[in-house]
């Protein structure tokens, strides 16, 4: 039998990597029982905890890089222990102090927002290129809100729409908005959760200072990453803005009649919770009231919806990485999206139209299942 | 008028020769608590120069009996009027060193304490620092105590009576203590009858008693007790007054029958034909509109429920007064307010169990065989809504219970502390289980708290019942089967944290063991008796571990779970222990109330009024006829609100007078 004894010199890296919450953990165990990975694979959540309490991480084991930081544990732990953070701090060692292995997929992304600011490793200077026959405007000092598109749907065709649909909601609305230039980045917020914290630190400082020079106070997202990036994170470095998502948005200009979906759309639809928006912040009401007034619309919920609401898989750099058929979270919610009778799964995240977009394919169900973001669904009803 | 009459003065060895202060200055090292940052033998030096200081010493500890009798030495040889130790807090040795001073022959109130320890050694690390400041707060000691007066304590009766709030366990030993050693006790109950939660349980752990076979000799007791007037269906409106002299107003609540005619013969309640929900057996069986929530109720009077009741709700019916023999029924009955004086109180109003309907992933009240530990001790009782067979909500028996822990206890997103009963009552269910079925039984744990006496070696023994013993907190209680097996069952997830694996436990039931949660209107009687709350919702003990039944109020006591989740033992500890406090107030027949108290010049008053309303202990009443306010010393605190309001400077606080205050604020400036 493997025996171990307790390094302290490790277990004091990890707490200065942001670590702190290992030290309340009193091992329960209810993060292993809530968490969406043991339904598919085996993921000891509350002995990894352990081992980072005594220092006895293995972070050459595959087990680091599990965790997609979807808080479905953090909702329930009773000593409000935030395990993402946690596991957060190990990979920051092995990202910055090389003390294991990078996934190499992941290896590559890193380097790709390292070097060209995107993780698709695309050229910066053709980042708003998706908006060139649009007719949208810069946004210039004086501009009321930045609409800034997450890299995914400013470089991906499939999550492009959302963006091209986006511009579309706004210019309906009348809204006064402007995007940004090729010089901004990545938000930088699943490469933080990946553990590349000075990247991240870096990618938020050119952000910061660009929003600075055009005095930019309000942000308009289509990302729930983005979202919980500007909103709770790059605070930390100074920046405060006010950060909508376009779900909150759109949710707020059809009460004030600003916008009027009339044409029909006559599908079974059901919506996925995003991790970042639903158990992050709270917002689950917005997508179903939007999504309730469209017409024609038939509206079916999902078992575990809401806070109870099932990851994609998508989140903390894991899209990013390797994940084997049969092991794929995504694919156990399009199970879920059929078993409810649904033709049509809306989404309000990138990340989950990119992973349920790669399931919908490797499943054969491409005839079965539409993936569309509710901006989409809305532009689409106008 | 027996408050006016009982103001007493005491008398006091008032030894004030001389009227030039000479002072005498003390400073204390306390070990290394002191010294080891502040250099005393400095700020004695600094001490000698001061006006009016005759002597000035250091000492390793004043409190000791050596420190103590160098003051009553110098006090004598050097005819001393005024002492200033230099110490810790007095919160801590301010009583000691009074009585020394006292003892010595001087008013107790020319005595001031320097705080050169938590104020002073304990806040820095940097001895100039330190020393400097202990030299400014003994300056301002010294200065002050030059202009302290000689002030007299004052005595008041103590009424002998007392009034226990709430009839359970704690309530009823208390108020068997007290009556037993020959005094009065009111024991007002807002439920029909005595019992609290105790005669709800079936068995009590760890010795498998009867709850009721042990609580009813005691509720019996209790009500046929001549010193003990029982209230019960009563509620307490108002109290006033303060400790020895408090007067309560009592609603007793109509029952719409006639206590003095009612043999309690259970007549009406056979042939009563509307039924309620049972609020005794948790809703899981019926009552009828007229009742006793069971059958041993003290007193065994029924109460008739306005909600549920025909006459009331229609005007009809009337079949109770139609078959009572003693036209006990009297349905013009209404509530009766009285008001009764007594010395001490003690509040005893226990808990209530915490509702798992928030955690939705448990189930409760989604699955009807997941039930609460309450639910399931009723289950479990042979009077219960089952008859004392453990079955399903369908009749069948279960072949498979499990009992989950730490339900709304230890868990932040609801109440953090541990409820201390439920590892204990979770292996007292496993027993019971066994005992009437032949179901397996699982329990969830995250640590088996058995740490009274016999509770260990009741946990050994369940664990040779066939209990399997499963650590780790559940995920959820599903019904989602994956398998055939699961089918029709309630499956429980989670890790099993000692093997690390997750584990689905298919079972036909589930216990939640709820914790205890403080009343839900803790904070109303909270304010109604003048105490505080914790941040967990329980009333605030004076001392957690020196005074746990004390309150910050004096002569209000608390007892049992009201000051915090605890077994039946201790409650009966903390309930002897209250009334042990009271039988010594009561004995000592008077109780001496704080002199710093404040003083109305009444040639100076206007008459204006401003003082009555900021008065906290409404301590302050408007003399009519000649136009003055007067303050009620016996009520004063001395917390100096009217003092500081009062537009004409009429109002004096003794010991904290203009001169002394602004002498200490100059002393300080040195």
């Amino acid at each position: 039998m493997e025996v171990f004894t307790p390094l302290k010199e490790t277990t004091e890296i990890l707490l200065g990597n942001g670590g702190n919450p290992l030290e309340s953990c009193y091992q329960c165990g209810i993060c292993t029982g809530v968490c969406p990975w043991n339904r598919l694979v085996s993921f000891p959540v509350r002995k990894l905890i352990h081992k980072s309490q005594l220092g006895v991480v293995d972070f050459e084991n595959e087990e680091v890089w599990q965790c997609v930081g979807c808080n479905a544990c953090v909702d329930r732990c009773p000593r409000g222990v935030e395990i993402p953070h946690i596991m957060r701090s190990i990979r920051r060692v092995i990202m910055e102090l090389g003390a294991g292995i990078v996934p190499h997929s992941l290896r590559v992304t890193e380097k790709n927002i390292s070097a060209v600011g995107n993780p698709l490793g695309e050229p910066p200077e053709r980042r708003m290129d998706w908006a060139k026959d649009l007719g949208v405007k810069t946004f210039t000092k004086g501009t009321e809100l930045l609409y800034f598109p997450c890299c995914y749907q400013t470089y991906d065709p499939p999550t492009k729409k959302t963006a091209v649909a986006t511009v579309n909601i706004l210019k309906k609305a009348n809204v006064d908005f402007g995007i940004p230039d090729n010089n901004v980045v990545c938000c930088g917020e699943s490469i933080r959760k990946a553990g590349s914290e000075s990247l991240f630190q870096r990618l938020a400082r050119t952000n910061i200072d660009i929003f600075s020079e055009l005095g930019v106070k309000k942000i308009l997202v289509t990302s729930p990453h983005c979202y919980h990036t500007f909103k709770d994170e790059y605070p930390e470095l100074g920046a405060n803005y006010e950060v909508i998502h376009l779900s909150q948005y759109i949710a707020e200009l059809i009460k004030d009649g600003r916008l009027k979906p009339t044409k029909e759309f006559k599908q079974k639809v059901t919506y996925h919770d995003s991790c970042c928006l639903g158990r992050y912040q709270g917002i689950y009401d917005e997508h179903r009231q939007i999504l309730n007034s469209i017409p024609g619309l038939e509206f079916v919920e999902m078992p575990d919806n809401r806070e109870y609401s099932l990851c994609c898989g998508g989140c903390a750099g894991r899209l990013w990485m390797e994940t084997k058929k049969g092991e794929r979270l995504s694919e156990l919610r399009l199970e879920q999206v059929l078993d409810v009778g649904a033709n049509t799964l809306a989404v309000s995240c990138p990340y989950c139209m990119a992973n349920f977009n790669d399931g919908v394919l490797s499943m054969g169900k491409t005839e079965d299942i539409e993936v569309k973001d509710i901006s989409e669904l809305v532009s689409e009803a106008l | 008028m027996a408050q006016k009459k009982a103001a007493k003065k005491a008398t006091q060895k008032v030894v004030l020769k001389d009227t030039e202060p000479k002072i005498g200055v003390y400073v204390c090292h306390c070990g290394s608590n002191i010294a080891g940052t502040v250099d005393v033998p400095q700020v004695v030096e600094f001490v000698k120069g001061l006006p009016a200081v005759v002597v000035a010493r250091e000492y390793k500890f004043m409190c000791s009996d050596p420190g103590q009798s160098m003051i009553k030495d110098d006090i004598k040889n050097l005819k001393l009027n005024r002492v200033v130790v230099a110490s810790c807090s007095p919160l801590l040795h301010e009583p000691t060193f009074r009585r020394a001073v006292q003892e010595a022959g001087i008013n107790p109130y020319l005595f001031e304490m320097a705080n050169i320890r938590e104020h002073c050694a304990w806040t820095t690390e940097d001895h100039g620092e330190a020393t400097e400041k202990a030299k400014a707060l003994v300056s301002a000691a010294v200065k002050r105590v030059y202009y302290h007066q000689p002030l007299e304590t004052r005595e008041v009766p103590v009424n002998a009576n007392t009034l226990i709030v709430g009839g359970g366990i704690a309530g009823i030993q208390a108020a068997l203590e007290i009556a037993d050693a020959g005094h009065k006790v009111y024991l007002v109950e807002r439920e029909p009858s005595i019992g609290g939660h105790m005669i709800q349980f079936d068995k009590t752990f760890p010795t498998l008693d009867c709850s009721a076979c042990i609580l009813t000799p005691k509720m019996t007791s209790a009500g046929s007790h001549p010193n003990i007037e029982l209230m019960t269906y009563s509620e307490v409106e108002e109290i006033s007054g303060f400790i020895g002299n408090f007067k309560a107003r009592i609603r007793k609540k109509a029952r719409f029958v006639d206590e003095s005619k009612c043999n309690g013969c259970g007549m009406c309640i056979e042939k009563c034909p509307w039924k309620a929900d049972s609020e005794f057996d948790l809703g899981l069986s019926q009552r009828k509109a007229i009742y006793t929530p069971f059958a041993q109720a003290v007193p065994n009077i029924p109460v008739i429920d306005k909600e549920s009741c025909a006459y009331f709700l229609k005007g009809k019916c009337r079949a109770c007064e139609k078959f009572c023999e003693r036209e006990a029924i009297d349905f013009e009955q209404q509530d009766k307010v009285v008001e009764v004086d007594v010395g001490n109180i003690i509040l005893t109003t226990g808990y209530d169990p915490f509702d798992p309907t928030p955690m939705v992933k448990y189930g409760y009240g989604k699955f009807p065989n997941v039930v609460t530990g309450l639910e399931f001790e009723r289950i479990c009782n042979s009077v219960g809504p089952t008859g004392g067979k453990i079955v399903l909500k369908d009749g069948s028996e279960p072949k498979s219970i499990a009992i989950i822990h730490c339900v709304g206890s230890r868990d932040e997103n609801y109440h953090e502390y541990c409820s201390r009963v439920c590892c204990m009552y979770a292996l007292k269910y496993s027993h019971l289980i066994k005992e009437k079925t032949k179901a397996d039984v699982y329990q969830m744990y995250i640590d088996m708290r058995c740490f009274g006496k016999g509770y260990e070696e009741f946990y050994k023994r369940l664990c040779k019942e066939g209990v399997t013993f499963i650590r780790g907190k559940p995920a959820e209680v599903t019904d989602r089967a994956i398998n055939d097996e699961e089918k029709g069952k309630l499956i429980v997830v989670g890790e099993d944290s000692l093997l690390g694996n997750v584990i689905r436990v298919p079972v036909d039931m589930v216990v939640l063991c709820i914790g205890l949660e403080a009343r839900a209107d803790a904070k109303q009687v909270a304010q109604k008796f003048g105490i505080s709350q914790g941040a967990d919702g329980f009333f605030i003990e004076r001392h957690p571990k020196l005074d746990p039944v004390a309150t910050m109020t004096e002569g209000v006591f608390i007892a049992g779970c009201c000051q915090g989740p605890k077994d039946i033992p201790d409650t009966v500890v903390q309930a002897s222990a209250a009334a042990t406090r009271v039988l010594a107030t009561i004995n000592k027949g008077n109780v001496e109330l704080e002199a710093a108290v404040a003083v109305i010049n009444e040639e100076k008053c206007s008459g204006c009024r401003i003082c009555n309303m900021l008065c906290p202990y409404n301590a302050i009443s408007f003399i009519e006829e000649e136009e003055v306010s007067r303050i009620n010393e016996a009520l004063c605190k001395g917390c100096g609100t009217c003092v500081a309001a009062c537009p004409s400077a009429a109002i004096t606080h003794k010991h904290f007078t203009t001169e002394e205050i602004i002498a200490e604020i100059e002393g300080v400036l040195v």
